[in-house]
């Protein structure tokens, strides 16, 4: 009996709670306050050459690496941010200086870089691209494409003041 | 009929370990890799084949390699599993440093790794153990408590790594060779009843 009571008052007092909370329009939905920066991926920075040369397209080309950089905080879009890209494809491997490649963003902060298939090595096909120009913190990517079928792979970029 | 069974055994025995090889050497990745990682990985397949191998000798499974001869070979056989691992890890290593430091640390991004370095690990102390059982006086009953445990590492740990791997094996041929590793060791591991040592000896 004591129970069932308890459980009563328990339900009509959250109920109410509720209620007034939801009335007085005290909820807030979540939202982010400010844009955090991204941060290096593991293994981002493996067979990284620094100073890859800006490119019209990395070999043959036919596949499209593609992204964003924006500033942390108001996520204002970043322009001439120069994006260093490499990845093992149909052309060479990672190491290879051929396989490397840089790109600036236009004036939305977008960039994107035609370069040969990225094909599977080391278990999965995926890219490497990297920030590493001063100005803002270094940040090294290594997305994964979801299939090796996939002729397109994004990585956006969220960087810090250094 | 005991030998046209004995030849059906080995005739399974010969299609689990080959073919899953064929395939992989037949992949189309291969066009993109140079000789030394093609040849990692083909050691990699290699290394799997044998972890199927070893339990079957092991228990005795194999027509004509029963209990001292099968033993016999089971050591010649587990030390060709660390030579086929030791050219995997150094072929990759050749091929890309910074990938394999970051696998041999537990800091590689790619979630199969841990597996293998764990299942190539407990192949190393199985191996290191076997040569100095006699020397530091490792009791029979301790050994086999032993090895059994790190021969499930290996299993399990070679099994998991190469499933996730997206790689030159067949998804099918792998599979295959994959549940057939697991099914040969824990028969094996059943039959040979290692856990009766695991209880307290009657006085």
């Amino acid at each position: 009996m004591t129970r069932m009571t308890a459980t009563r008052r328990a339900f009509l007092s959250t109920g109410s709670a509720a209620l007034v909370t939801l009335g007085a329009g005290l909820t807030v939905p979540a939202r982010a306050q400010s844009l955090g920066p991204t941060r290096s991926m593991r293994g981002g920075s493996n067979n990284y050459l620094p100073g890859a040369p800006i490119v019209e397209r990395i070999g043959g080309g036919g596949f499209w690496m593609r992204g964003t950089v924006r500033r942390a905080g108001d996520g204002a879009p970043l322009q001439n941010a120069r994006i260093q890209i490499w990845a093992h494809t149909t052309e060479g491997h990672e190491r290879e200086p051929q396989s490397h490649g840089a790109t600036l963003t236009n004036a939305d902060g977008a960039f994107r870089l035609e370069m040969p298939q990225i094909v599977p090595a080391f278990g999965q096909p995926h890219g490497h691209l990297a920030y590493d120009s001063g100005g803002y913190e270094s940040v090294f990517l290594r997305p994964v494409m979801a299939s090796p079928q996939q002729t397109s792979l994004t990585a956006d970029f969220v960087l810090s003041p250094a | 009929m005991p030998l046209l069974r004995s030849i059906l055994i080995w005739a399974a025995l010969v299609c689990a370990v080959f073919v899953p090889l064929a395939v992989a050497a037949g992949s189309p990745l291969l066009e993109w890799r140079g000789d030394v990682y093609i040849a990692a990985g083909l050691a990699g397949v290699v290394a799997l084949s044998l972890v199927l191998v070893q339990p079957l000798l092991a228990a005795g499974y194999l027509p004509g390699l029963a209990a001292p001869k099968g033993r016999r070979v089971h050591r010649w056989i587990g030390a060709g599993l660390v030579v086929a691992i030791v050219v995997h890890v150094g072929g990759l290593w050749v091929t890309s440093p910074p990938d394999v430091i970051d696998a041999l640390l537990f800091t590689s991004p790619a979630p199969f790794s841990a597996w293998g370095v764990v299942a190539m690990w407990a192949a190393f102390a199985s191996a290191l153990v076997a040569m100095l059982r006699g020397r530091i006086g490792l009791r029979p009953r301790h050994w086999r408590v032993l090895h059994t445990g790190l021969v499930m590492l290996i299993a399990v740990g070679s099994v998991v790594h190469t499933l996730l791997i997206e790689g030159t094996m067949g998804p099918v041929s792998k599979l295959v060779l994959c549940l057939l590793v697991l099914a040969a060791t824990g028969m094996a591991i059943a039959d040979l009843r290692v856990w009766t040592l695991l209880r307290r000896r009657r006085t």
